[in-house]
């Protein structure tokens, strides 16, 4: 991954790590995203994507968290 | 009485804390302006007594899911005495921001900080002390699951209680509702200097278990599988417990209520037994099925294979504006539609619950499948009826689909989907028995007097005027048969027919027996005349309509008691006779103009 560009959540690879550096949502979305953990800042990691291009499951802190692609690209994140 | 509210992010322990403090007391209450369930109890707390309520689980007091606009109405329109607030301890740096926001409404409130068992395996060690200070509320740890602790709890929630409350209107919660709070700032000064978290976190014992269950390749069969077996349990357990309750119910029946009724008139007896006594029957003979379903399901949802499931199968429900949990209620429905419609309950968003709903009572139940079993054996070979049950399977399946797409925009579903997958966990005995029990109680109580009331119904159809042979020409039942005969007939269907469909109203168990007392004949004989007075097409198109037209007066009830509306159980209702009618239609028609 290119350290100087940021992408979306759905475009990592499963294992691969990365910082939340902005977040694309209106105010429920964005209120859900931050009481489920995921805060600009935040180290997230993406551990498996479900097959026929269905769900992603992430990792913040202590929890785990599944969520549709097309929510996922609303969050950028960079390189660690 | 004083009133508490229990209130927390989903998956913290909430409602087992509410079991276990309420035991078995609980029961499902109307609160005013709101229209979902809410279960409260009755408990003694210090000198009070208080009632105890368990508000939905929620992310955020200022979000916009369904939920979190029931428990925003509820906290401005009833009065509190007292605000708990659930944690899970493992998740505290995220959890603590509803009780800043509680705070704020100036409620008097409380944090348990739940799970703390796992909290404390997981290395994570909170100051509860330095905590309950810089928040300005008491903070306990306990474990719901397990008991710990939770009379320390109670006599803190007791000691809040008889501190006088300064009175606070709804005005002002209101008001503080809408106030943007920098709740952010806060949690992170509070979480860094009263809790120690290990750096690297995570469960490996989950991790490992998901690697294998949610495995690309391994992880559908599994589920499919898994779900199989679960579906096989529930019901092969299930019908030895129905059929002894149905041997009980014969047996009462016939030493001591007929004995009983010997000397009534005809109508009375006949409305006595065949109508209430077997309306009462047909309620009873949901119970052992709602509770093994409840017992299985609680393990699937508490253990968290649930929200696994639905990480699984989301890609194919997605399309059709379903979710992964809806798919394994309607799996589960073609088991028994009731306990499937009662299990949507997990599915917070509210269009999300009434599309699945919509949807479930086209499965192909168990009790369909004995009136198929019987027909197929009646009109097709032994090679050519397993085909036909397939193809009437597949009939199922295509018009759950149907009716998905075509009212999956006006079931629109307005919430994100994005779950939390907790670790894996057991539940204890206690909390799987509870919620079996629970749900059989909820059932009775909202069920049986509708469904007595439908059989009875059905029952004064059949049987009246008084002194008609049962089910004939000349009863209402036959009536109603003749008057539809102009829509029944481009299906296939004459007017005997149609007073089996009007039985196959209350139970689809009772089609069978309803025939044999129409045509007055049983067993082989039954089959004979019927194999005689019919042929394959007409059989089929009666199968066709029997599948899709009305699943049985129990699940109709149990639509409208978990939707809240007779307006959407009409739909249902209206919906599925259409489409039996159609895919009849088309059936019979075609089969006609083939030649056959």
């Amino acid at each position: 991954m290119n350290p100087f560009l940021s992408q979306t959540l759905n475009n990592l690879k499963p294992g691969e790590a990365a910082v939340i550096s902005s977040i694309d949502a209106d105010k429920s979305f964005f209120l859900r995203l931050a009481a489920l953990g995921f805060r600009i800042g935040k180290q997230i990691e993406l551990v498996r994507c479900a097959s026929f291009n269905g769900p992603l499951h992430v990792r913040i802190g202590s929890t785990d968290i599944i969520l549709r692609r097309s929510e996922a690209k609303r969050i950028q994140v960079r390189s660690l | 009485m004083k009133r508490i509210a229990l209130l927390g992010m989903p998956n913290t322990g909430k409602s087992t804390l509410f079991n276990r403090l309420s035991g078995s007391s609980a029961r499902v209450g109307n609160w005013p302006g709101i229209t979902v369930d809410l279960m409260s109890a009755k408990i003694l707390m210090g000198g009070h007594i208080a009632e105890l309520i368990d508000l939905p689980g929620l992310y955020d007091l200022q979000g916009y899911s369904d939920d979190e606009q029931v428990v925003r109405h509820f906290l401005s329109n009833n009065n509190l005495d007292l605000v708990i607030i659930v944690a899970n301890s493992a998740q505290i740096d995220r959890q603590l921001s509803l009780a800043i926001q509680i705070r704020a409404l100036g409620l008097p409130s409380m944090l348990i900080l739940n799970m703390s068992d796992e909290a404390k395996r997981a290395g994570i060690s909170i100051d509860e002390k330095a905590m309950s200070l810089k928040l300005g509320m008491p903070v306990v740890k306990i474990s719901a699951k397990y008991g710990d602790h939770c009379p320390e709890a109670l006599k803190t929630a007791a000691g809040v209680l008889s501190k006088n409350k300064l009175p606070i209107d709804a005005e002002h919660i209101n008001g503080q509702l809408q106030q943007d709070l920098n709740v952010e700032a806060e949690m992170e000064s509070i979480v860094d200097e009263t809790v120690q978290m290990p750096i690297q976190l995570g469960n490996d014992l989950t991790s490992r278990i998901d690697k294998f269950l949610l495995h690309p390749w391994l992880g559908l069969p599994i589920f499919f599988a898994a779900m199989y077996v679960l579906f096989q349990f529930i019901f092969n357990a299930g019908k030895p417990l129905q059929d002894g309750i149905a041997w009980l119910l014969t047996l009462f029946r016939t030493n001591a209520l007929e004995p009983l009724l010997i000397n009534t008139p005809t109508w009375l007896s006949g409305l006595l037994l065949d109508g209430v006594y077997n309306g009462l029957g047909t309620v009873a003979a949901f119970i052992p099925i709602i509770v093994l379903f409840f017992l299985i399901m609680t393990m699937v949802e508490d253990s968290g294979y649930l929200s696994r499931a639905a990480f699984l199968v989301d890609a194919l429900m997605a399309k059709m504006g379903l979710d992964g949990r809806g798919f394994v209620m309607v799996l589960m429905g073609f088991g028994c539609n009731v306990p499937a419609l009662m299990g949507t309950r997990v599915m917070r968003s509210k269009n999300m619950r009434l599309l699945t709903m919509l949807v479930i009572p086209l499965s192909l139940c168990s009790a369909r499948l004995q009136v198929f079993l019987f027909m197929t054996a009646t009109l097709f070979t032994t090679s050519q009826a397993p085909l036909v049950l397939f193809a009437l399977y597949l009939v199922s399946f295509s018009t759950i689909f149907i009716t998905a797409i075509l009212f999956k925009n006006q079931y629109k579903n307005n919430e994100p989907f994005i779950l939390e997958l907790p670790p894996y966990r057991f539940p204890t005995l206690r909390q799987i028995w509870l919620r079996g029990w629970q749900e059989v109680k909820y059932f009775l109580n909202r069920a049986s007097k509708f469904i007595t009331i439908g059989v009875i119904l059905v029952w004064a159809l059949t049987h009246l005027p008084m002194g008609l042979a049962p089910a004939s020409k000349a009863t209402f039942a036959g009536q109603i048969g003749d008057w539809f005969s102009t829509v029944l007939n481009p299906i296939g269907i004459d007017s005997q027919l149609a007073i089996a469909l009007i039985f196959g109203f209350v139970a689809k168990e009772i089609v069978i027996g309803a025939l044999a007392v129409i045509y007055g004949l049983q067993g082989d004989a039954l089959m004979h005349l019927m194999a005689q007075k019919l042929d394959w097409v007409q059989g089929m198109s009666f199968m066709l309509f029997t599948l899709i037209y009305t699943p049985c007066l129990s699940t109709i009830i149990t639509l409208k008691n978990e939707a809240k509306s007779w307006l959407f159980a009409w739909i249902s209702i209206l919906w599925s006779l259409a489409l039996a009618w159609v895919v009849s239609f088309i059936f019979y028609q075609s089969a006609r103009l083939l030649g056959f």
